[in-house]
């Protein structure tokens, strides 16, 4: 049996408790990435905010930027950033101050700039449709293979000039002391 | 709320201030770039929301969304390659004691 829009009874539509629940859920998880004093589990909420926000593309009607970011996103970013915190956290890191000095001063600055987009978006009328349209994957399968080719290409070759470069910066080098001494 | 685009560009709004506040905030290099990575997808976040309500955008959204998903691994990739060459010669990952161009 097929379940309807909306609750029975109470008359809420399931896309909006959806989107509520992954709403709370991404803001929250993004709060503890930037307060919490232990950075293994600021990469842990952040890999919680970004599954949320799958949850939201999938929501808006796009399942393959979703199934791209579970992708990339949590199976790629995330375990490079949790594989850079073990490589360079020390023993006291999460005793030590998490805050820069001015810490007041930036949840002021970044507080108006929130307060400000959230402004300008509710006093704009958008040209825009009261309906989500579902993007089908074939459409953007033939936009990305035919209006934006070179842009895809352009891409692919940053990626391999990116992986090229972080071995490149990331390698030991057993060799550059003496290097610098002479 | 769901069919709303106001929702999804307030929300996004949010999550970019966030990542703004970590990005200023934080003293961890590593706690920066995750912050950049929040802000970028709070970017995404705003094209696709864009794309899923003005009808002819549709497709081009997702594409561009794509994109930008293939950049920010190409910039997460290099960025922490950095951190951990910086921290190779420093011995701390705080960004507040890289400051020997200070003086």
């Amino acid at each position: 049996m097929p379940i309807g829009d909306s609750i029975p009874l109470l008359g809420i539509r399931w896309d909006d408790i959806l989107f509520v629940v992954l709403a709370a859920t991404l803001l929250v998880s993004a709060l503890l990435v930037v307060t919490l004093r232990d950075i293994i589990r600021c990469g842990l909420a952040l890999i919680v905010s970004f599954a949320s926000l799958a949850g939201i593309y999938a929501l808006l009607g796009d399942p393959l930027v979703a199934a791209t970011q579970v992708l990339v996103y949590i199976g790629a970013i995330s375990i490079l950033i949790l594989f850079a915190i073990m490589m360079t956290q020390t023993k006291d890191a999460p005793t030590r101050l998490v805050f820069q000095t001015q810490a007041w001063i930036a949840a002021g600055a970044s507080a108006v700039i929130g307060v400000v987009i959230a402004a300008t978006v509710l006093a704009t009328t958008w040209p825009a449709g009261g309906q989500r349209l579902w993007t089908a994957t074939a459409d953007v399968a033939h936009l990305l293979f035919r209006d934006y080719v070179l842009p895809f290409e352009v891409v692919s070759v940053l990626l391999t000039a990116a992986v090229v470069g972080a071995v490149y910066l990331a390698r030991r080098e057993p060799s550059r002391r003496e290097e610098d001494r002479s | 709320m769901s069919n709303s685009l106001d929702s999804y560009l307030v929300l996004s709004g949010l999550l970019f201030a966030i990542g703004t506040f970590g990005f200023l905030a934080r003293r961890n290099a590593i706690s920066m770039l995750m912050s950049i990575e929040l802000m970028i997808n709070a970017v995404n976040l705003t094209i696709l929301a864009f794309g899923a309500f003005v009808p002819p955008l549709n497709g081009h959204a997702a594409v561009i969304a794509l994109l930008v998903i293939a950049v920010a691994a190409a910039e997460a990739t290099v960025g922490l390659a950095i951190v951990v060459a910086i921290y190779r010669n420093r011995k701390t990952p705080l960004v507040d004691e890289y400051d020997s161009m200070k003086d």
